[in-house]
């Protein structure tokens, strides 16, 4: 049954068998797509026709490689801001969540932890359509009484922000939680008995015992967000990231320039997530 | 001490107050507000049943909504049939050189973008796709097979999508698991499906629910993965939300559906942990 | 000689619950005082209190003649050696003892001498660029204590620092501590549930029990001279006896259950008829005591020898079934005693002492 125990060939083999099959099922699209973005051909699809660069390097207009595609590259680039600011606002947001909901205590603390966790069972797409409808009916409010017309209400860069922003700070808190659960608070004590501010002694004791975590929670904030699609479908305006511009360059009708980017993607993501790992390694 | 104390609560507090009121709390009230408004005959706008009236007159909002419902439930079961021997694998029979390395392998496609994984599988399968190629060069098939747009591709891609969130809790579950407790099993001479039965799956039963909760809702939730690979008929719930907002321009009504959504999930979720006898608090640490 | 804590009528209570109740006592200057009771008795709560991390409900708090109410323990002339000696592990050793020093502003060159003598203190030199997970359990021990000492306390709270630690190190540093006090002069109160420890290192000993103080004395005080029944229970072994007085007066005669009759003293007279319980030390028994006046006596028979180098002592049981333990001295003269043989004991009516029931 396990390693330990004495295990019938059969068992063994079926087993392996089933986890090889299991590692082509996860890889073979991601293996798929990067495979021909390299291939010489004007469609993403078999037969091989040789090995080319064009789609990545090609300045148009018949093949437009990816480096010059200035659609593709801008919505990149709205894409990184994004990710950048949600996962500075949300790993600052989580902390101050997690440091929260593990060392303070106060009434209806329950409640608020529950109401913290509701993120986690909200569908994406909801969660951007209420703020959709909220962030409309702010917007109408305030033209109404101040006549100011106030451009964070309507679809935008920053309401994508906020939207991915709601639910992603519920994952960070997570991460730095399970950390801080693992805390001696004897060490804030210590640092306070030593002439530390409860302030002095979080920023020197408890922060960087949090680091790697907190670091951690950043890459995958960042990462969640780059890669979000439901709940900003409702919240983009003019400049959509690069999962809403990719979905409607799928949906009406695809050149290879797909695949390089995602290859580019898959590059890219693939160094965080390492990045990631080798934090979480060195936190144990 | 005491005003300390107070200080550092103060800067932990006001933060996560903005955030849940502004951006959870008073957006779904919102939603239920909105939701109730409509317009009537002359054209004002009146609180009113009709969104969600609309909502069980029309027979395909209503199947659309059951049809979700079920198919997120299967997907739920099937990401679990096939989570469970492969952490099992991982955790319990995999060398321990090979255990960090396969884990790795295992979480990398997730960290990829769900549109990318979603057009891996449309280049694959669609008709003038990658196996289609193969199957007609090995003369399996005569004519090209169109394997998108099904419902079964369509589950099968919703699986693919949220297996990470099955396959995390369980490997962190199975991973307390002590294999002492296997062995003595063992030695007392229960089979392997009475250890899995009595041993395994009860020790990573919050692993499970857990996983369910958020594969469940993932899954409920998803626009791309259905209109992707289930083309025109997938009729999935989420784009009929869509569908009034940005196509018919009808956001009441497309309130009144996301907030029955909503129910549905937090509905089945209140279930599955009452099966589960567990709280949410708990399923989340 | 001056006090450095002063305590009075101090309580804290949780609700319906009071963990501390009514607490006065001093701790003179340069002293070192234990408050030793079993686990949920109080006194970390107490300590706590004095440290500055809970407020007490009533009662006053000084040290060197300083009211304590309303300072943070962050500006108290208290330091607190931590159960789990709550080293920073993301820091060296010059670090950890540097940090409350820096915390007051000093600059670094300061720092760096301090921190050197009182390494060489601890008989740690050198040791500052080491990282904590380095040390060993008994120098981490020196380290969290060094960090403390470094900030010159007027009071050096101890909570339980050797309970980590195995048995033959934990003998070595109650020896330690106790020459490292001695040495440095500063007041320490030490926090236990180890009587072992208290009685070798205090010079005074507070016997705690349910949130209140069962007596304050110096070691041998609390051994030979128990005020309270639980003080008699909890320090040091005590064969008991239930009885019931037939004689007071200034000694008084008690008759136990097994019908024999001994004469014993007591703090106060009992009158006739009370219900006692009798308490006496194992090693207050004469094993076949060649002369037998003014002693009581009776027979037992041996059950078994525990033997334990210079700590032995027989079980033996009494005609009715009472067990007693009886201390066994190695020298020699009772190595022919076996299991099953029946013997004479005898004891001191000034060995013995009676509390009512």
């Amino acid at each position: 049954m396990i390693r330990s125990l004495p295990n019938s060939r059969a068992y063994s083999w079926s087993f392996n068998l089933f986890v090889i099959c299991y590692f082509i099922f996860l890889f073979a699209p991601l293996l798929v797509t990067c495979v021909l973005a390299f291939n010489d051909s004007n469609f993403p699809s078999l037969p091989w026709n040789g090995f080319s660069l064009d789609w990545f390097i090609s300045p148009g207009p018949e093949r437009l490689g990816i480096f010059h595609d200035e659609q593709n590259l801008r919505s990149i680039w709205t894409s990184f801001q994004t990710a950048f600011w949600v996962a500075i606002m949300s790993t600052v947001v989580g902390t101050c969540s997690a440091f929260l909901f593990e060392q303070e205590d106060f009434p209806f603390k329950n409640g608020l932890y529950f109401l913290m966790l509701a993120p986690l069972v909200i569908p994406g797409v909801i969660l951007g359509i209420s703020l959709l409808l909220a962030a409309n009916s702010a917007g109408t409010f305030f033209e109404d009484s101040f006549g100011i017309d106030v451009g964070l209400f309507r679809p935008s860069f920053w309401l994508v922000v906020f939207g991915q922003f709601s639910f992603i700070t519920t994952f960070v808190t997570l991460v730095v939680s399970a950390r801080l659960k693992k805390f001696d608070s004897s060490l804030e004590e210590a640092a306070m008995i030593l002439g530390a501010t409860r302030l002095q002694a979080i920023r020197l004791i408890t922060l960087r015992y949090l680091r790697p975590a907190v670091i951690g929670a950043a890459a995958v904030a960042f990462l969640m967000s780059f890669e979000n699609f439901n709940t900003t479908l409702f919240l983009v305006g003019s400049d959509p990231t690069l999962p809403i511009n990719l979905y409607l360059q799928v949906r009406d009708g695809s050149t290879p320039v797909i695949n390089s980017i995602s290859l580019l993607l898959i590059a890219g993501t693939s160094c965080l997530a390492l990045f990631n790992l080798y934090f979480s390694r060195k936190e144990d | 001490m005491k005003s300390g104390f107070r200080l550092s609560f103060w800067l932990f507090l006001a933060p996560v107050l903005l955030w849940l009121f502004l951006l959870i709390v008073l957006p779904h009230i919102d939603l239920l507000l909105l939701s109730f408004r409509g317009e009537n005959d002359m054209g004002d706008l009146v609180w009113t049943f009709d969104n969600y009236k609309n909502f069980f007159i029309e027979p395909i909002y209503w199947n659309t909504f059951v049809r979700t419902a079920l198919y997120a439930i299967v997907t739920t079961f099937c990401t679990f049939v096939l989570a469970l021997p492969v952490s099992f694998y991982i955790v319990k029979l995999a060398r321990p050189r090979t255990r960090g390395f396969l884990t790795v392998l295992l979480l990398l496609p997730f960290w990829v973008s769900e549109l990318v994984r979603v057009y891996g599988w449309m280049i694959l399968l669609r008709e003038s796709g990658v196996l289609n190629y193969f199957l007609l060069k090995t003369g399996l098939v005569q004519q090209p097979v169109e394997m998108l747009y099904n419902d079964a591709t369509m589950i099968m891609g919703l699986v693919y999508t949220s297996m990470l969130f099955m396959v995390v809790p369980l490997i962190s579950a199975m991973e307390s698991l002590d294999d002492s407790l296997i062995e003595a099993a063992s030695d007392l001479e229960a089979s392997r499906f009475t250890i899995l039965r009595t041993i395994i799956i009860p020790h990573c039963k919050p692993g499970i629910t857990s996983g369910a909760i958020v594969v469940f809702m993932l899954a409920l939730g998803n626009y791309l993965t259905p209109n992707l690979m289930g083309g025109k008929n997938s009729l999935w719930f989420t784009e009929q939300i869509y569908n009034q907002f940005i196509a018919s321009f009808n956001w009441n009504q497309g309130a009144a559906f996301g907030f029955l959504l909503l129910l549905l999930s937090s509905g089945i979720i209140w279930i599955g942990l009452k099966l589960s006898r567990q709280r949410l608090g708990e399923v989340a640490a | 000689m001056a006090n450095d804590l002063s305590v009075r009528n101090l309580i804290r209570s949780f609700g319906d619950f009071t963990a501390v109740d009514n607490i006065s006592f001093d701790v003179p200057q340069g002293s070192f005082f234990s408050i030793l009771g079993p686990s949920g008795c109080g006194k970390t709560t107490l300590l706590r209190m004095i440290a500055g991390f809970d407020e007490p409900s009533s009662g006053t708090i000084s040290i060197r003649e300083r009211d304590m109410r309303g300072v943070p323990p962050n500006k108290r002339p208290v330091n607190l050696v931590f159960q789990h000696l709550a080293l920073f592990p993301m820091m060296d050793v010059a670090e950890n003892i540097g940090f409350g020093l820096k915390r007051r502003g000093m600059n670094s060159a300061e720092i760096a001498r301090r921190t050197e003598t009182i390494l060489e203190r601890v008989d740690l030199p050198g040791y500052g660029k080491k990282q904590i997970r380095q040390l060993s359990g008994g120098q981490k021990q020196r380290v969290a204590i060094a960090r403390c000492l470094v900030m010159e306390p007027s009071v050096l709270l101890l909570d339980e620092p050797l309970g980590a630690l195995d048995l033959k190190l934990r003998e070595q540093m109650k020896v330690e501590l106790k020459k490292l006090q001695a040495k440095v002069g500063t007041t320490f109160i030490y926090i236990t549930h180890d009587q072992s420890e208290a009685l070798v290192m205090s010079d005074r000993i507070a016997v705690m029990n349910e949130g209140h103080f069962e007596q304050v004395g110096s070691p041998r005080e609390l051994y030979s001279d128990p005020q309270t029944p639980f003080v008699a229970r909890f320090v040091g072994d005590n064969n008991v006896w239930s009885g019931e007085v037939t004689e007071s007066g200034e000694r008084l005669t008690v008759r136990t259950g097994e019908d024999l009759l001994f004469r014993t003293r007591s703090h106060e007279s009992y009158e006739k008829g009370s219900r006692v319980d009798l308490f006496l030390r194992p090693e207050a028994f004469r094993i076949e005591p060649t002369d037998s006046t003014d002693l009581n006596t009776f027979e037992v028979d041996v059950k078994t020898i525990l033997f334990d180098g210079a700590n032995s002592r027989l079980l033996t049981v009494m005609p009715g079934g009472h067990e007693l333990l009886v201390s066994l001295p190695q020298n020699r003269q009772f190595d022919h005693i076996k299991p099953g043989d029946r013997i004479l004991l005898g004891w001191h009516p000034d060995a013995g002492l009676c509390f009512k029931v």
